[in-house]
């Protein structure tokens, strides 16, 4: 082989390697720029106001060009944080058990089996989820609460704390595991039982890691939109209580999109819409590198 | 004897540290020079600068020059070519996770050698070269993983030499290695000395009074002290030489 | 002091039958919920869904769904390789490369519904393919592309340091060291990645909602790449399996059918993260057995 022919071989894979890294940052601009571009719409070609897309819950935008409808988004913002939050509240005490067990209690059977159970669930189709929750779910809350309807926020919860549990639970667990064993001896040293050490000592140790881990779940749980919208009932009415029927800005858009007219308001809206669940998964990015980065240092 | 490596005025940088300060040695051909020293003194830095190993590393900056056979290593050679004439063995055996064939054939491939009876000629000299053959050529073609510490090492030998090359230069090979298997890279390398430019880096001084034609001694990035190895540990000239020798530090 | 001691070990046993009813109840859940998914579904089938029919059976819909995923990784599977051995081999520290982390991780973490409306966008209203195949692979291929790059940057940085400075020492370009040294050596790994990716792929939904359409009219006599009823052509409609259980529940009410679709995805998706499971396990203990 010439040792011409061999450098340029050198400089076009490096060439064609660099064009698959760039080829990732174009996309990811694209996206965002895309988003940016439609869901700007709303307020730049409609003139609505950020006030009334946050703060108004009052949804009637025009299947149409012109500005006369309403795009308050506050009923599904509402809706997103409810069954969010309360999946939080449901998955996470669960999902850090899950992860004491497999790093603390029973580490060599958690490794062995329980940890590629637990990915298991993770590696179950949303809809699948949202299928079983329709079907299984819902009858069950019916009878048990008593209701007319078994669609309800709390349903929504139920399906999106099994979805969630398991990215809180992997991480946290990898957080834990990360704890040093001198410190965890330090602990038993002292006489301290082994739930002690774990809450007083290892639980505090790994609490950055940990809180990440609840913030990838909730982000996770911001994001699904089948699951959440097969059970949620789909009413556009701001929830009274947990048994309320509701939306998401997840499940809105998912419903609407393809009823929409191209360039007309209610399309508009639902694109300003997406772009808020973009700003709202770059918040979240930033809020789990503030918590992870002193782990790295 | 000529000289194989001359070495002017060099100086290394890692970033701010000065890791090598006005280094000035010849290396002559088909003899056997040994670097010694403590930890972090840049004995192994020195001999990665040889074969231009270090430019693999960020932030590197060097003075001065090097000369292989007249020729300067950094401003009229490139480190493809200069790194094919002068072959490199590493502390930890690392054979590529390929059969013991592939491994040896790994440098003539690159190369540009496609020819099966040349490359199987190829493989069969250098592992005879690197006194291995007997014990692998029933199994070619089983990953060299499978091997033992001091096997992987001869084979990264062989590989070496299977690039035929001018110089070798060997960083700390035995380090990892159990007693029986470093006599018989001691012995493999007294062997090589017929044919090849032999630089070896060791922390053990026994070793390179057992097998070394010249000693350089090295300290905190100085070179001390240069000579034959007999006289470098009968009668050295200085007194850092001869505290370290006696073992009064290091 | 006695009854302290007392109290807290009391505490500790206690909080250990707790976490292993946990484990227990997650167990339990995991059995049931695949058992009823699973064998509910398979068992209150119909024969006559197993067939390739326009509608009330699930084979196009599989071989949509196989297909579909198939395409997507023909796409991102070589970019993202690429892009992961550029942030594993070339890539400065400095600027551009901390951005591109941030940009795999924003993509990793983008709600899938949000790339399904880009890949709506991009390959529908600005190229203007019609909901196809193709327009869904795509965009299910922006979704698999940063854990593809992820493996393998991960794979090739975990390699030993000395199958480099082996390789270079040799004589080898930069080049040379990856694809002939590098890549072979962790390509089990990169392939673990791979499948966790079609996985996740077959079990995707809101991405593909605006981008592939429904159509499950296929015959299999006919293999022109442009005939809408071709099964490879990549320009027609495709209902995925996913697809068609989110249409049933909005549409249709053949309860058995979308229980019999359910059941074949989780069987799927099992399958491939399982497998995925297994062959990294495989991988691992064959390397620690040799490098011993």
């Amino acid at each position: 082989m010439s040792r011409k022919s061999m450098f340029c071989k050198e400089y076009f894979w490096q060439i064609l390697v660099t064009i698959g890294g760039l080829f990732v940052i174009f996309v990811t601009l694209l996206i965002g720029a895309f988003l940016v571009y439609k869901g700007s719409d709303t307020f730049l070609k409609f003139q609505h106001t950020l006030q009334e897309f946050l703060g108004s819950a009052n949804w009637a935008p025009m299947d149409n060009a012109s500005s006369k409808g309403h795009v308050g988004a506050l009923i599904f913002i509402v809706g997103s944080l409810c069954v969010c939050g309360l999946a939080l509240l449901i998955a996470t005490p669960f999902a850090l058990g899950s992860s004491i067990f497999m790093t603390e209690i029973s580490p060599k059977f958690g490794e062995k089996f329980y940890r590629p159970m637990v990915e298991i669930f993770a590696g179950i189709p949303s809809v699948v989820y949202g299928w079983v929750g329709l079907t299984v779910l819902i009858p069950f809350l019916k009878k048990v609460f008593d209701l007319q309807v078994g669609h309800s926020i709390l349903a929504a919860s139920l399906v999106l704390s099994i979805m969630i549990f398991p990215s809180i639970s992997s991480v946290a667990s990898d957080a834990i595991r990360a704890v040093s064993k001198e410190t965890r001896m330090a602990a038993y040293g002292l006489g301290s039982t082994r739930w002690q050490t774990i809450y007083r000592v290892v639980i505090p140790a790994a609490l950055p890691g940990v809180i990440s881990g609840i913030v990838l779940g909730l982000a996770r749980a911001f994001g699904e939109a089948l699951a959440v919208a097969m059970v949620i009932g789909q009413t556009t009415a701001l929830p009274k209580s947990i048994f309320s029927t509701s939306k998401t800005l997840t499940t809105e858009i998912a419903a609407q999109m393809g009823n929409a007219m191209e360039g007309g308001e209610m399309k508009a809206a639902l694109w300003t819409m997406a772009l808020l669940l973009f700003l709202i998964s770059l918040l979240f990015i930033t809020v789990i590198h503030k918590f992870s980065k002193p782990k790295g240092e | 004897m000529n000289n194989k490596f001359t070495v002017n005025d060099l100086n290394l940088y890692y970033g701010d540290f000065h890791a090598l300060k006005n280094i000035n040695l010849d290396i002559k051909e088909k003899e056997i020079t040994a670097f010694i020293g403590p930890s972090g003194c840049g004995k192994s830095t020195f001999l990665k600068t040889l074969n231009r190993m270090n430019d693999l590393v960020e932030s590197t900056k060097i003075t001065g020059d090097i000369c292989l056979d007249g020729m300067d290593i950094y401003k009229n050679m490139d480190a493809i070519e200069l790194r094919r004439r002068v072959g490199m063995v590493f502390q930890q055996p690392n054979p590529f996770p390929k059969s013991i064939y592939d491994n040896i054939a790994y440098g003539p491939r690159i190369f540009g050698i496609k020819k099966k009876s040349e490359l199987d000629e190829i493989v069969e000299r250098s592992l005879r070269q690197a006194a291995i053959w007997d014990e692998v050529k029933d199994r070619l073609h089983k990953s060299a993983l499978g091997m033992s510490g001091g096997q992987q090492q001869r084979l990264c030998i062989a590989r070496a030499l299977a690039m035929q090359p001018e110089v070798l230069l060997m960083d700390e090979p035995t380090s990892a290695l159990d007693p029986i298997s470093t006599s018989k890279i001691e012995e493999l390398t007294l062997e090589l000395k017929k044919d090849y430019t032999i630089v070896i880096v060791t922390h053990n001084m026994q070793q390179a009074m057992r097998i070394s034609d010249k000693t350089a001694f090295f300290l905190l990035g100085d070179l001390i002290e240069y000579s034959d190895t007999e006289t470098l540990f009968s009668t050295p000239k200085e007194k850092k030489t001869e505290d370290y020798i006696t073992g009064r530090f290091g | 002091m006695d009854s302290r001691i007392k109290r807290a070990k009391m505490i500790d046993q206690f909080m250990t039958i707790v976490f292993y009813g946990i484990a227990l109840f997650f167990f339990l859940l995991l059995v049931g919920f695949a058992g009823k998914v699973i064998i509910g579904g398979l068992l209150g089938a119909k024969p006559e869904m197993f067939g390739f029919t326009r509608s009330g059976s699930i084979g196009n819909q599989v071989f949509n769904t196989i297909y579909l995923v198939f395409i997507s990784l023909l796409v991102s599977v070589p970019i993202g390789i690429l892009a992961g051995i550029y942030l594993a081999m070339y890539a400065k520290p400095g600027l551009v490369t901390h951005f591109l982390r941030t940009c795999i991780e924003t993509l990793s973490s983008l709600p899938s519904i949000v790339v399904g409306l880009f890949g709506y966008l991009i390959f529908l209203v600005v190229i203007g393919l019609s909901k196809s195949l193709l327009a869904g692979a795509l965009s299910i291929s922006i979704l698999s592309l940063p854990l593809i790059t992820t493996t393998t940057e991960d794979a090739i940085k975990g390699l030993p340091e000395g199958y480099y400075h082996g390789s270079m020492g040799l004589g080898a370009t930069k080049w040379q060291t990856i694809f002939h040294v590098l890549l072979p050596a962790c390509l089990s790994r990169i392939m673990t990645g791979v499948i966790l990716a079609a996985g996740r792929g077959f079990g995707e939904a809101a991405v593909l909602l605006y981008t592939t359409g429904s159509g499950s009219d296929l015959r299999w006599n006919n293999f022109s790449f442009t005939s809408p009823t071709s099964p490879i052509n990549v320009l027609r409609p495709a209902e995925t399996l996913s697809i068609q259980i989110w249409n049933l529940q909005t549409n249709g009410q053949d309860r058995a059918l979308a229980n019999l679709s359910s059941a074949v995805l989780m069987i799927l998706v099992l399958a491939f993260s399982i497998g995925a499971n297994v062959w990294s396990r495989h991988i691992s203990k064959k390397q620690a057995g040799l490098e011993k």
